[in-house]
């Protein structure tokens, strides 16, 4: 699986809170919460997210309350894919779990700029960045893990049978 | 690169023989738990898995603990999900009102956990079975649906922390002091993703009820488990609780560590964790005076006989302050009889307590004890986050339940040396 996208970038401990504030969790629909994903660090992000789009963060992406609530808003707001230094414990589960890839790449999240074009193969764990020409390695999934990130969540996963 | 305890049992349950910490793993599961408030949310993600059976009806518990006898019409309905899922899967082991009692208690007393078992829990304090030697994790409701349906569940195989023990625990003092100790050294923060491994000749002082508290509470410095070696002790507890035969597995001489912690069980004093976090850990030498209105000895952390029979020590004979409210709440049916037989109920009933069945409660603002703008209460709980036990400007002091009906006995934050010495 390769994803491909623009990259907005964002710090270190990104909370759920400003991921999806609390005051949206009465509806799970998936669009609306995207409506509101990040409405409280960055007013912006909703009107220039683009389907396809990467988020590179600094560390501890996602701390804060296990709701599942904050990678959905993400990947219904169109992003691909979240390159983080690294993820709270939690959202690193509920991530996978709702079938949004992430992965964590110090290198990465360094070297690459707000607004580079940038390509993940996830097989092979190489990402590169292609307005630097710049890569960088990570360790890819194991294959089980990929499966339920591309399947769209272990629930799917387990439903159809293929874990 | 040697394995650790926790890196030994997920290889295991893996079918591999070596991992590492950071891999991605998938491993098979001994038990998957789920309580009132947690397995409604993950028996309606069952029903979108199309599975028609659980994994195995021996294997999945489900314990009514939180809001039982239920508090409201909302703890009715929530009960009543998982009572019809459990009747419509025969699940073994069901708890309800009359046999059940907190989940970390009620399973280790009914042997459904044993050395080198695999648990996963939809309840954060799942980390307590690690003082049996167990691995066992807090996860949410998706991983509790799939792992009942799967027997499965995923896992990015933990680094740890070595936490080598050392003397023994002072008169009064115990396996609360010992965490909250930690957790004050290390921060909430100071274990995130790692196990917390516990070894060394101190552990032989230490009695299974002190690892079941320090294990419980390994969450609160953010580990993703707390393991203790087996010992004897271990093994013995075990065997008295019918429990599954044990599968010991040790640390490898070469396990690699991200860092060793050394605790010198003989140091460590009566301690409080001051709100709002159970990091703010302070000894009595740096405590003011510092009135209080209830005290509660109970919970999943310190609700166990061994508990009671600390309380009743210093309660016998004496009378709760004036003002403060005294809340006992025995973690088990079983607690609550043998805390009968020893004549604690009547020492908490004389003392001016009053005696609750089995439940969370308090511990999580639920029922039975909640707290009014600007009180404090001195608490056996595990968490003292804002308004954790009731309004936001109330304040839970986090103890041992010799510190907490020492304080009871006062009306103000009290080492229990100062009332028995
Ligand atoms: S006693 Fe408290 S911490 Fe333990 S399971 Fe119940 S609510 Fe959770």
């Amino acid at each position: 699986m390769k994803y491909t996208g623009d990259v907005i970038k964002y710090g270190d401990n990104v909370d759920t809170d400003v991921i999806i504030p609390a005051r949206y969790l009465n509806t799970s629909e998936h669009s609306e919460l995207a409506k509101h994903c990040m409405e409280d660090l960055d007013r912006t992000f909703t009107e220039r997210v683009k389907q396809g789009d990467i988020i590179t963060a600094g560390l501890n992406f996602g701390c804060g309350s296990s709701r599942e609530h904050a990678p959905i808003a993400i990947k219904a707001s169109g992003v691909s894919l979240v390159i983080a230094r690294s993820f709270a414990r939690i959202f690193y589960r509920n991530a996978i779990n709702i079938g949004l890839a992430i992965v964590e790449c110090p290198e990465a999240v360094d070297g690459i700029s707000e607004g580079d074009r940038v390509e993940a193969d996830m097989d092979s764990g190489i990402i590169r960045d292609l307005t630097t020409g710049k890569e960088y390695k990570t360790e890819p999934f194991p294959e089980f893990i990929q499966n339920i990130i591309e399947n769209g969540g272990l629930v799917k996963t387990v439903a159809e049978g293929k874990i | 690169m040697g394995m650790t305890m926790t890196q030994k049992i997920l290889a295991a349950h893996s079918g591999l023989d070596e991992v590492k910490a950071g891999q991605l793993i998938l491993a098979s599961l001994d038990r998957v738990l789920g309580n009132d408030i947690t397995s409604p949310v993950a028996i309606k993600e069952f029903a979108r898995l199309k599975s028609e059976s659980v994994f195995d009806r021996d294997k999945v518990v489900m314990v009514m603990d939180h809001f039982v006898p239920n508090k409201d019409i909302k703890a009715a309905e929530q009960c009543r999900v998982c009572r019809e899922f459990c009747h419509e899967h025969d699940i073994t082991h069901f708890y309800d009102v009359g046999d059940m009692g907190i989940e970390h208690a009620l399973l280790t007393e009914k042997g459904l956990v044993t050395a080198g078992d695999c648990v996963i829990g939809a309840d954060s304090h799942t980390c307590t079975y690690g003082a049996l030697g167990a691995f066992s994790t807090g996860v949410g409701s998706t991983d509790m649906a799939c792992g009942m349906a799967t027997g499965r569940a995923w896992f990015k195989v933990p680094p740890a922390i070595k936490v080598e023990l050392t003397g023994e625990l002072r008169r009064f003092v115990s396996g609360k002091d010992v965490i909250l100790y930690i957790i004050g050294e290390i921060g909430v923060g100071g274990a995130l993703y790692k196990s917390l491994e516990f070894t060394g000749e101190g552990l032989s002082s230490l009695t299974m009820s002190d690892r079941f508290t320090i294990a419980n509470m390994a969450v609160e410095a953010g580990a993703k488990n707390g393991i203790f070696e087996v010992d004897d002790l271990t093994l013995a507890y075990i065997k008295e609780h019918k429990a599954e035969a044990p599968r010991v597995f040790r640390a490898d001489d070469d396990a690699d560590y991200d860092e060793v912690i050394t605790v010198d069980l003989s140091e460590i004093e009566p301690t409080v964790a001051f709100p709002s976090l159970p990091e703010n850990a302070r000894t009595f030498a740096e405590i003011p005076e510092i009135r209080i209105d209830q005290v509660v000895i109970g919970s999943c952390t310190n609700g166990r006989i061994e508990d009671l029979a600390a309380a009743a020590e210093i309660m016998k004979g004496r009378h709760a302050a004036k003002n403060v409210r005294v809340i006992v709440i025995p973690a088990t049916q079983q607690v609550y009889l043998e805390a009968l037989d020893r004549g604690y109920i009547r020492t908490f009933i004389e003392f001016g307590a009053v005696v609750s069945t089995s439940t969370c409660g308090p511990c999580l603002g639920g029922y039975m004890g909640i707290l009014a703008e600007g009180e404090r209460a001195v608490t056996t709980t595990n968490r003292n986050f804002v308004g954790r036990m009731g309004h936001v400007k109330s304040e839970v002091y986090l103890a041992s339940p010799a510190t907490a009906a020492a304080s009871a006995v006062t009306g103000r934050i009290t080492s229990p040396w100062e009332v028995m010495e």
